[in-house]
């Protein structure tokens, strides 16, 4: 190379040869290629979501893709659980003396109400009978359960929702009431042969007719707080007297019909009132609830199937006699 | 081409997987860690824009599919996701050692802001207040799984000679 050379040269003249270009379509690609893929990826994911959220066209499909799933999600979920044990159990381990100090005073308190609820509900079954009174659906007389494992729990704060591993195929249908042992968690909105899409409560499309335990003429509707994962109860009087602490269970249908009856039984617990406030604005209080159910990492579920009206009444009949 | 097809499509299913059942179950400080858009920008980084896109289609349907929701939704966002990162991976995120964070990083947040508009043009609830508070900790996580993830996808994936990704450049004189 001569001494006097340019950059021109430098740089065009360089005996380097490259590679010839090899592997991968998105280097040998030309940018329209590539342009026309992701439009048609973004286009075709747009159809998709236009096609599943304005008609039920995609369920089939979706449905089929959920069962074939499945038996995968199963299997990772039976992988994952010794690390979530190990997980709860060093939180667990924690939380351990506080817990125990506040189960210790909890149960003193629980083994006082259980006296005074025996008695009360003698007296109750009493009355009832005198007045032969006709009562609504209540929880867990009114319904048969069917368990059931959660495959995914909400994947993000938009996402309040969860898929179980029962569908259509164990006697679930649209509208189910959904708990655990602890209380309420939702409802069932959608419904395949295998697997279930459960709303929680925390939705704020949930609404759920609620009745303070201590104090049955506050009701109202539980919807979704403005924090995460809290609940408020709504449509409280301010001459209804609820304190922090109260129980919050499901309040059921006034007459258990009616023209738009409550989908939930009465006497589920929901969760227990962290705080009660009240303007002078505003005419109802303002009551913060938080739910006994962990929503957000739950592990199995019970889906409520209604009985038969004449099945629960001979059920109730069957215990009463045997009273 | 195929094999690499295999290889990513193998890795997203696990992720999706684990997304579901358990990742899905813990929300650390508030945030919740999305391996699924780790493992797919690492990807992307390593074999560009279409191989990304189309990565982030699959397993965007994939994660719609298991979690039974709205079709197509989550494929929207992780094919932009996938193809815009993807250009970077074959641009100006060559041999740079923060490309994979920055990328995380920028598209963790872009993706919660991208699935709160969508949410909200259809008219579903869109917690912006919630989406925000878990953003700071969801970062955090997500930079966190990077290291691991990305250096399993470098295996994966050997990156390709460099001399294939500049055939494009034009030198003018």
């Amino acid at each position: 190379m001569p001494r006097n050379r340019t950059v021109r040269v430098a740089v065009l003249g360089s005996s380097v040869q490259r590679a010839a270009a090899s592997g991968f379509a998105s280097t040998r690609s030309s940018a329209l290629r590539r342009r026309i893929v992701v439009g048609f990826l973004v286009l075709l994911s747009l159809v998709l979501i236009t096609l599943s959220f304005r008609s039920s066209v995609l369920d089939p499909v979706q449905g089929f893709g959920v069962s074939v799933l499945r038996p995968f999600e199963v299997a990772a979920n039976r992988v994952a659980r010794p690390f979530r044990d190990s997980v709860s159990w060093t939180q667990g381990l924690f939380h351990a003396k506080a817990e125990n100090r506040r189960l210790a005073r909890d149960n003193a308190m629980l083994r006082q109400e259980v006296s005074q609820f025996d008695a009360m509900q003698q007296q109750n079954t009493f009355l009832r009978a005198q007045l032969r009174y006709v009562d609504s659906p209540s929880f867990p007389q009114c319904c048969t359960e069917v368990a059931a494992s959660v495959i995914s729990n909400p994947l993000s704060p938009f996402d309040q929702t969860i898929t179980i591993s029962a569908g259509s195929s164990s006697g679930i249908v649209d509208q189910d009431v959904v708990v655990t042992a602890n209380g309420l968690v939702g409802q069932v909105v959608r419904v395949s042969a295998s697997v279930s899409q459960v709303m929680l409560i925390t939705d704020p499309d949930s609404s759920v007719r609620a009745v303070d335990a201590s104090q049955h003429r506050a009701v109202g509707i539980l919807d979704h707080g403005s924090a995460s994962g809290s609940l408020v109860l709504d449509g409280i009087t301010k001459d209804k007297k609820v304190e922090e602490g109260d129980l919050i269970i499901t309040a059921g249908s006034p007459t258990g019909k009616g023209e738009l009856p409550s989908l939930y039984p009465r006497n589920i617990a929901i969760g227990r009132v962290t705080s009660v406030g009240q303007n002078d604005i505003d005419i109802y209080k303002e009551i913060q609830v938080q739910p006994y159910v962990d929503l957000a990492s739950l592990e199995t579920v019970l889906v409520l199937i209604p009985k038969p009206v004449a099945a629960t009444q001979t059920s109730k009949g069957t215990a009463k006699a045997k009273q | 081409m195929m094999l690499d097809s295999v290889k990513a499509a193998v890795l997203l299913f696990v992720a999706v997987l684990a997304q579901v059942s358990t990742f899905s179950a813990y929300s650390p400080f508030g945030g919740e860690a999305n391996l699924v858009l780790v493992v797919l920008l690492s990807i992307a980084l390593f074999r560009g824009s279409i191989f990304g896109a189309a990565a982030g289609f699959g397993a965007g349907i994939l994660l719609d599919l298991a979690n039974f929701s709205t079709l197509g939704f989550t494929s929207l966002l992780l094919t932009v996701a996938g193809f815009w990162i993807g250009r970077y991976g074959e641009t100006t995120a060559r041999d740079r050692f923060h490309a994979p964070f920055t990328s995380v990083g920028v598209v963790t947040i872009l993706y919660a802001l991208g699935a709160l508009a969508l949410h909200f043009v259809l008219g579903d609830p869109s917690p912006a207040g919630d989406v925000m508070a878990s953003l700071p900790a969801s970062l955090l996580l997500n930079l966190a799984l990077t290291v691991p993830v990305y250096a399993l996808v470098r295996r994966v994936f050997p990156p390709v000679d460099m001399y294939d990704r500049v055939h494009e450049v034009r030198l003018l004189g």
